[in-house]
């Protein structure tokens, strides 16, 4: 390897060290028990760090999937604190548990065949209509979302709300472990999501033009035509294409017409 | 964990430039993107798929003699987690029409039309249902549904020349044309993509198109997408049965040469048992986790290539393997944010890449290979990169996400990357007011198993579908591919082995003579070696800790 390759090698490999090597150990509580763990880890580094290989509670590992809900306690303070393992960095003494499942009804429906309100919703979570608007839910949500605002928009019917509200839900889970009214409201969220892009917000009527210029074969030609080309044209079209720019009007249109 | 003194200071000279770069944008000047042959000298002489030693020759199975990277090859030359002469193949566990081997956007997409072609399907994924790479997918899916200035044609030229032309053109023509009509199939599905009130869908550049086709979610495009996806499954329960925690690691066939289900892996009770289907879609997803020579990788945890071994020991070669893809934008600071991805959409909404003096070294939109290459030059070669606090002495350089305030107005990054604004303000930054710090990072796996535009392939009965394969992205893919890569090829590899379960009369004795084949072969090439594989999970265990752990007996990498 020439000194660069090692530097390089060096850059770009991102493993936690050995504990030798560190020199910031903290000490954590894993379900109770003690392990002193390096202080810039994730919660979820950590617990590799101190020799578990997970199973549940490991997804993407880039605090989008849900995987590795997390609750966890510190000591002084009352507080039910919860966070993403995998977005979560270690803090002396925190006590935790990750939650590797917890149940939640799942209503099975056609889409096709619902009306977006809150009587279908309603009609497939009645557990709804018990939300005591403690704020449970909100408090509990590692993505900062207000939980129980979307809550109150899907009894209102306002499904638009519920689904802005709510469209950051990496559906960890962690909102339904704490709810006392017994709510699965990632499901609700999801449901009036897909209601909302499906029956709410209109359809694209340009998607549905391009989809028949398709169907009809317009595109067989020139495309068959690109296919056989050999590569020195095939080099030239593309260095040649014509570049919408990039802060240009949405209606824009390029000077040559005729591949459209 | 938020930036120190020191970067702060260099943060001065990221803003000090900001104006005038943002005034050049603005009046459309760019900075000038490299040639073809330029392209071609920065790959060679930066980008990592070419430095010495990355790769090796494949000594056995379908592609032997050509070169992947090392850690791949390791797990070709691998002995299976089966052993031929102890199986029991009469005890079957599960019979199906279509096996779908991965539970992410392609495998589902594939036991959805499976399904509405009167299959009944089961999915085995070693996770949970959903996690997988589609999930992290940000930015967004493209496709030409803007007829006034985009077509197909267009869209083609674009991925062929992001891969260096040399990808398969019938693989590129089925995902063009096939591209609007699965933005059509997920808009039915209620997926909800950024649009106007009349509908219009937003779209944006990515790097190295040629018009805006990039259709997104906010910066949750995949998630959105594998959510509906999933939740779509879910509703037909009654036909598409989801095994999790349990990775398939062999495949069967039947003794006239027919994939005819696999073997799965309970990962929480340690058995394995036989799924019989007449069909089986390979959709397991790409190999970051494999870390290839030992890079930081953007991937999921379970994508370790376990379809690329299963299906090369069944006799299928591959292709385009040997390119890696270097997500240009993985975050290197805080550290333990490190190595997860920036949306290249950052990039497609005009932040520049600017070095330790604030200047801009590189257009920030060509494609992905000649970026990182870029970025991997001015840090080394250059020498201006910025260093990154904290053990390692690294370096990153800068992603200007203010200047998208200040092309798009106040609060654009908070509604167009919602996800990464939330994320970077746990740690105590602004991405709104502060450029992130970036390396390039391990995030895709250009090539795979070798298959035809309707997923079939070289066995009879098996097919494939997404990031396993190989062909359509030829050496680089481009962003806002990979959605609809695995859509429109999940769709239709579910429709050709939903087509095909109808017509095979019949599954004959079941064999793992391919097994014990490729084992003779390892014998033959003189490797000889206790790894298996599929690795099916990474190894994140210290030395430490193996040193104490006296009884514990490692399978490969799992316990």
């Amino acid at each position: 390897m020439s000194t660069v390759e090692q530097q390089q090698a060096a850059q770009e490999t991102g493993f936690p060290m050995e504990a030798a090597e560190r020199t910031d150990l903290v000490p954590i509580f894993i379900m109770g028990k003690r392990y002193e763990v390096p202080s810039t880890l994730t919660i979820q580094k950590a617990f590799e760090y101190a020799g578990y290989q997970l199973i549940r509670g490991c997804g993407c590992r880039g605090g989008i999937c849900g995987a590795c809900a997390t609750v966890y306690r510190m000591p002084d303070s009352p507080k039910i604190y919860v966070g993403l393992a995998c977005q979560t960095v270690v803090q002396p003494n925190m006590y935790l548990a990750m939650v590797p499942f917890f149940p939640a009804n799942r209503a099975v429906y056609n889409l096709e065949e619902l009306a977006p309100n809150a009587k279908t919703l309603l009609k497939y979570y009645p557990e709804l209509a018990k939300c005591m608007g403690c704020n449970t839910c909100t408090k509990s949500c590692p993505m900062d979302i207000p939980v129980m605002e979307y809550i109150s928009a899907a009894l209102r019917g306002d499904l638009e709300k519920v689904a802005e509200l709510s469209f950051p839900c990496v559906m960890c889970g962690i909102c339904t472990s704490r709810c006392p009214a017994e709510l699965a409201q990632y499901n609700i969220g999801i449901l009036a999501r897909r209601l909302t892009g499906r029956h709410i917000q209109p359809a694209a009527t340009h998607l549905r033009e391009m989809i028949g210029r398709i169907e009809s074969g317009r595109y067989e030609e020139p495309l068959k035509k690109l296919m056989a080309t050999d590569m020195e044209t095939l080099r030239k079209l593309y260095v040649e294409r014509q570049m919408e720019p990039h802060t240009g009007d949405e209606m824009w249109q390029p000077d040559d017409k005729q591949w459209l | 964990m938020a930036y120190t003194p020191d970067l702060m200071a260099l943060i001065k000279k990221v803003e000090k430039t900001r104006p005038e770069r943002v005034a050049r944008k603005k009046a459309g000047q760019e900075f000038p993107a490299l040639t073809l042959d330029e392209r071609k000298e920065r790959l060679e002489k930066y980008h990592p798929d070419f430095r010495s030693g990355a790769l090796r020759e494949l000594k056995v199975g379908p592609s032997k003699g050509y070169e992947v990277a090392q850690e791949i090859a390791d797990t070709f030359e691998a002995r299976s987690r089966v052993d031929p002469d102890k199986i029991d193949l009469n005890e079957i566990h599960y019979e199906t029409d279509v096996l779908v081997i991965g539970g992410g956007g392609a495998g589902t997409a594939a036991a959805l039309i499976a399904q509405e072609q009167g299959a009944r399907a089961i999915i085995a994924t070693k996770l949970r249902h959903g996690d997988a790479n589609t999930m992290m997918a940000e930015g967004g899916i493209q496709a030409a549904t803007k007829g006034w200035k985009d077509s197909p044609y267009y869209h083609y030229l674009d991925v062929m020349g992001g891969g260096h032309f040399e990808n398969d053109p019938e693989l590129v023509k089925t995902m063009v044309t096939e591209a609007p009509k699965v933005i059509g199939w997920l808009e039915r599905l209620g997926c909800m993509f950024n649009k106007w009130s009349d509908g219009k869908l937003f779209t944006l550049h990515g790097a190295g198109t040629c018009r805006k086709r990039m259709h997104y979610s906010g910066d949750m495009t995949g998630a959105e997408i594998m959510r509906t996806l999933r939740d779509e499954a879910r509703n037909r329960v009654n036909d598409i049965g989801v095994l999790e925690f349990s990775p398939a690691v062999e495949l069967l066939m039947d003794d006239k040469g027919r994939c005819s289900g696999a073997v799965l892996y309970n990962l929480e009770t340690e058995e394995y048992f036989l799924v019989k289907a007449k069909a089986v879609v390979m959709a397991t997803g790409g190999s970051g986790r494999l870390h290839m020579q030992g890079f930081m990788t953007t991937n999921h945890y379970g994508a370790t290539g376990d379809g690329l071994v299963m299906g090369y020991r069944m006799g299928v070669g591959v292709r385009f393997l040997h390119a890696t893809q270097y997500h240009p934008t993985g975050a290197v600071f805080p550290e333990q944010a490190e190595g997860l991805l920036i949306t290249e959409k950052v990039r497609g909404a005009g932040a520049n890449l600017v070095n330790i003096d604030g200047e801009q070294f590189v257009f920030e939109r060509e494609p992905r290979d000649i970026e990182s290459s870029s970025i991997i030059r001015e840090c080394t070669k250059v020498g201006k990169g910025v260093p990154v606090p904290g053990p390692g002495g690294k370096w990153g350089v800068w992603l200007d996400s203010p200047m998208i305030e200040m092309l798009e107005g106040k609060g654009t990054v908070e509604r167009e990357f919602p996800a990464k604004f939330i994320l970077y303000k746990r740690y105590g930054i602004d991405i709104s007011k502060l450029p992130m710090l970036i390396y390039p990072t391990l995030h895709y796996q250009n090539g795979g198993l070798a298959y035809a535009s309707d997923g079939s392939t070289s066995v009879p009965g098996f097919f494939v579908a997404g990031e396993v394969g190989g062909g359509v992205h030829g050496a680089n893919r481009l962003m806002g591919n990979s959605l609809l890569d695995i859509t429109v090829f999940g769709r239709l590899a579910g429709e050709t082995a939903g087509k095909y379960v109808k017509e095979r009369a019949d599954i004959g004795p079941l064999s793992v003579e391919h097994v014990r084949k490729f084992h003779n072969e390892l014998i033959d090439a003189g490797i000889s070696t206790d790894r298996v594989s599929p690795m099916i999970l990474p190894d994140y265990g210290t030395a430490e800790v193996k040193k104490r752990q006296w009884t514990t007996t490692y399978v490969g990498t799992v316990r």
